[in-house]
């Protein structure tokens, strides 16, 4: 038990699922805590283990973390994956701040009334194929490596993966007029600790449903 | 002043385009300021200055803010608050540290997007946004800070000398200040923080009339953000 990072969330994608790819694909195993009820969110705000009464919760090396970006930074700085100086730093934080802008919009759209999931789809996609892909088919042709920033794998790279697969379960073909990053996917896909936690069996967690939705709104209390 | 020497002396400044008044961009006044850091401005006034910076390709998301700086044309708040702050040593001395500076500055940011977005509600959309405002600080956010200054018992948040972390607490400390002049008045050490930071030299000046701090959104911003991005 000791040792492992311990995140504590809802069973399913939300905020946590960029730490949950960003600890597999740095080969760290990590347990969850599932939230289910009401009362066990509560608990963790009375027992003080949320400092802004959120969740993600991330406790790792003796810290109660919480804060997606602050948590995300951690690991990234522990595992090597945060590029080599200060201005590669500043490129991944550019291109992470870009791609959670992106899945932001998809990572909040189950919880939109039905009328505007229709009408915010396709604006989704748009800004997808316009704006974001985009600047990254652009970054990988101008530096011309096979990541986005320095010469290995960096948490950029981790989370543009994420990015593309969760904008493709929505509309598969959003690709098509990137071959560099259909080029990126297919390598960053074959990594081996990328590829083990693409496989049935791992702690990814599918596309939000009903029942989830409904479980976060009532332990959540809102609407 | 012939352009080519007012060109030189901006030279190593960095340029911040935005515009004229605080939105996104205020964090990244403030950073620059407690750091000591000279810096110019290009307020966006038109469409046309907006379209010429996408046709130039200097925004990378279609985006500001934007800051030029060290030869990069840096876009995303926070990834430029990232590289002020470690250029400047205003991120902590270690992992742990910047992991706690990391954590306090997303609190303060939420709180202060709050406020941010203020200008934008009808009348009253904003009488219950200020009531969120007042909640959220004084239940959720400065309890926190209070706290945290209680059990670490130095003068700064994190370590003991001054991080982004503080800096952005007394941003968001004056800010909600202007919306709710009494929200400090169950945070006895947040009072002894906000004299002592607001006495720092770098942010002293600052704070003084006719510093780049500017003054919080009127309706002129707001028509000229809605011109610049073709908002109805």
């Amino acid at each position: 038990m000791s040792g492992k990072p311990k995140l504590t969330y809802f069973n399913g994608r939300g905020r946590m699922e960029s730490i949950r790819w960003l600890l597999a694909a740095a080969g760290v195993e990590f347990e969850e805590d599932f939230l289910e009820t009401r009362e066990q969110y509560l608990k963790l705000i009375q027992d003080g283990h949320l400092l802004f009464d959120q969740v993600p919760l991330v406790e790792i090396d003796g810290m109660k973390m919480v804060q997606t970006k602050a948590i995300l930074s951690y690991i990234a700085g522990k595992h090597n994956l945060y590029g080599k100086g200060l201005k590669e730093r500043a490129f991944i934080d550019t291109y992470v701040e870009g791609t959670t802008d992106l899945m932001q919009m998809i990572l909040t759209l189950p919880f939109s009334p039905p009328e505007a999931k229709k009408k915010n789809l396709p604006l989704i996609i748009e800004k997808a194929k316009n704006r974001y892909f985009p600047a990254y088919e652009k970054a990988l042709k101008q530096h011309g490596q096979g990541f986005l920033v320095g010469n290995q794998l960096s948490w950029a790279d981790v989370h543009l993966l994420e990015a593309i697969l969760m904008v493709e379960e929505k509309e598969p073909t959003v690709l098509s007029e990137f071959p560099l990053l259909q080029g990126f996917k297919t390598r960053i896909s074959n990594m081996p600790t990328i590829k083990k936690f693409l496989q049935p069996g791992s702690q990814r967690k599918p596309q939000p449903d009903d029942k989830y939705v409904a479980t976060v709104m009532k332990i959540l209390k809102e609407g | 002043m012939p352009k080519a020497i007012r060109s030189s002396l901006m030279a190593g400044k960095p340029k911040l385009y935005y515009f004229n008044g605080r939105g996104r961009m205020e964090s990244v006044r403030w950073l620059l300021a407690a750091a000591g850091i000279e810096f110019v401005e290009e307020f966006l006034e038109t469409r046309e200055q907006y379209e010429k910076l996408l046709q130039d390709g200097a925004l990378l998301f279609q985006q500001v803010p934007m800051v030029e700086i060290d030869g990069m044309k840096m876009v995303q708040t926070r990834a430029i608050l990232g590289y002020i702050a470690a250029k400047h040593n205003l991120y902590g001395k270690n992992l742990k540290e910047r992991a706690l500076i990391d954590m306090y500055v997303e609190g303060t940011r939420d709180l202060m997007d709050l406020i941010r977005v203020h200008h934008k509600f009808s009348p009253e959309e904003q009488e219950k946004n200020l009531a969120l405002i007042n909640e959220r600080a004084t239940a959720r956010y400065f309890p926190v800070y209070e706290k945290v200054l209680k059990d670490h018992g130095t003068e700064f948040l994190v370590g003991n000398q001054l991080t982004w972390a503080d800096v952005q607490l007394i941003e968001a400390i004056l800010m909600v200040e202007e919306k709710v002049s009494t929200i400090l008045s169950k945070f006895p050490l947040l009072q002894d923080f906000k004299t002592r930071i607001c006495n720092i030299p770098t942010i002293k000046k600052f704070l003084q009339p006719g510093s780049q701090r500017k003054p919080p959104p009127d309706e002129s911003y707001v028509v000229t953000a809605n011109r610049v991005f073709n908002r109805k």
